[in-house]
């Protein structure tokens, strides 16, 4: 695999709350994550999780506090970062053959060199003898499989995912807890959402826990960690 | 530089995913001659009759038959959350709406061409005389449809009782295109045909207004 292009980049949440009506779906969250760490987001169904990564992406704007991505050794210099995003749904055409999904996408984001860096990623994750087939004919581990390809054409040093394990078979968990490790090494920011232990909160150097919007726990130790993760499921 | 450059590759997956399925082109151009031969046989027209009531019931079944293919132009986007993936990767999102908007001029126009000769049979009417004139006529109409039809489609996808929602915003908020299309093809197929300009004027100027207030206020309609 070709070296990644980036540096450490971190991001820092400031008091973000998001309101839908008088609902609080956040409440006030302020985080700071260090470049390179894997942060393993915890909690019940509705407690925030899916929210606040999806403003760490850009995609739902906040209704108070902002959030900023930080790089460089004293993390002070805002960088301009394209996080990659794993969303629960597949954010791919079904109508679409993974080559022509990755094309698409990385023409959208003025990728260069299209073609090359679609190969590469298609052969990354083990879809080249697919690479022709429609999306539609794929199992959930393999579009998972081209859903990660798609987060990381552009290269990006911060990684959001969304619950990425959902409907995957044990070997698909496997493949993702491998991945996600190799981007951890790498150097790249991990932040994902998940529910339980698994072979991929393995990997997590950090648990936080969210309850009804709002930061309830936060460590970065073993058992503690473990504890953060095993509440989640209960 | 960039919108144009997104604006040309979602344009290219659009047509890509329609001519692969023909979902929308088949449903329009079928629920398009059911209405039309269904209107025939209601009225069995003369000759005079069908240029007095045809433009008419042209432009309604055309109506229709868009809010029928406008329904799924965003509701698709959502199924994988595709939207989410082209707003991440876009450096403006007009260029979302305006590959989509001319996506459905283009499938629009097509079906209306590929139904003129059945119109023209069923209704005895002669349009190989005027065709240039009825197609800049059709063009202007489509693009009048598609513009707000495709905002509408954006912000009915999000909504519930989604497939109600998308007609009745759309159709009240048409009538003006219904008025100036059917009153520029009916001056066609007069004896004596006339292209009229002011009809033309008002369509072009309907369709640079709501083109700038997409280009003004389209980003807003695909948040969540």
């Amino acid at each position: 695999m070709t070296p990644p292009a980036f540096s450490p980049t971190g991001i820092r949440f400031e008091k973000i709350e998001k309101r839908y009506g008088g609902l609080y779906a956040l409440r006030r969250v302020s985080l700071d994550i260090a470049g390179g760490e894997c942060v393993a987001l915890a909690g019940r169904n509705g407690s925030g999780k899916t929210t606040l990564l999806r403003i760490a992406a850009g995609l739902v704007r906040p209704s108070a506090g902002s959030t900023v991505f930080l790089s460089g050794q004293n993390r002070e210099n805002a960088a301009v970062t394209r996080a990659g995003f794993v969303a629960h749904a597949t954010m791919v055409y079904d109508e679409l053959t993974a080559k022509e999904n990755l094309l698409l996408f990385a023409r959208l984001q003025g990728i260069a060199g299209p073609t090359a860096r679609v190969d590469m990623l298609i052969h990354d994750v083990g879809l080249a003898e697919r690479r022709d087939s429609l999306v539609r004919t794929f199992s959930r581990g393999m579009r998972q499989r081209v859903a990660i390809a798609r987060a990381l054409l552009n290269e990006p040093a911060v990684l959001l995912l969304d619950e990425p394990a959902t409907g995957l078979d044990p070997q698909g968990v496997s493949w993702l807890a491998a991945t996600l490790r190799r981007m951890r090494e790498e150097g790249r920011t991990i932040l994902m959402s998940l529910h339980g232990e698994s072979e991929i909160s393995g990997l997590a150097t950090r648990a936080i826990r969210l309850e009804a919007g709002s930061v309830v726990a936060d460590t970065q130790t073993g058992a503690q960690l473990k504890s953060i993760l095993t509440f989640a499921e209960a | 530089m960039a919108t144009l450059s997104n604006t040309a590759v979602l344009l290219g997956k659009e047509v890509r995913t329609e001519f692969r399925s023909r979902e929308l082109l088949t449903t329009t151009v079928v629920f398009i001659v059911m209405v039309v031969v269904l209107f025939s046989f209601t009225f069995d027209p003369t000759s005079s009759e069908s240029r007095r009531f045809g433009p008419g019931l042209l432009w309604l079944a055309f109506l229709f038959a868009a809010s029928l293919m406008l329904q799924p132009c965003f509701l698709r986007e959502q199924t994988n959350d595709t939207l989410s993936a082209l707003r991440l990767s876009v450096s403006d999102p007009f260029a979302i709406f305006l590959a989509k908007l001319i996506a459905n001029t283009l499938f629009l126009f097509l079906t209306e061409v590929l139904m003129l000769p059945v119109f023209a049979v069923l209704y005895n009417v002669h349009l190989l005389a005027v065709t240039p004139q009825l197609a800049l006529v059709l063009f202007l109409g489509s693009l009048g449809v598609a513009i707000p039809g495709t905002a509408f489609s954006a912000i009915s996808a999000q909504a519930r009782l989604r497939e109600l929602m998308l007609p009745l915003l759309l159709l009240p908020l048409l009538t003006p295109v219904l008025i100036a299309s059917t009153e520029a093809t009916a001056a066609l197929l007069e004896p004596n045909p006339a292209l009229r300009k002011d009809w033309l004027g008002f369509l072009a100027t309907f369709d640079v207004v709501f083109l700038t207030a997409l280009w003004l206020f389209g980003e807003y309609l695909l948040e969540e």
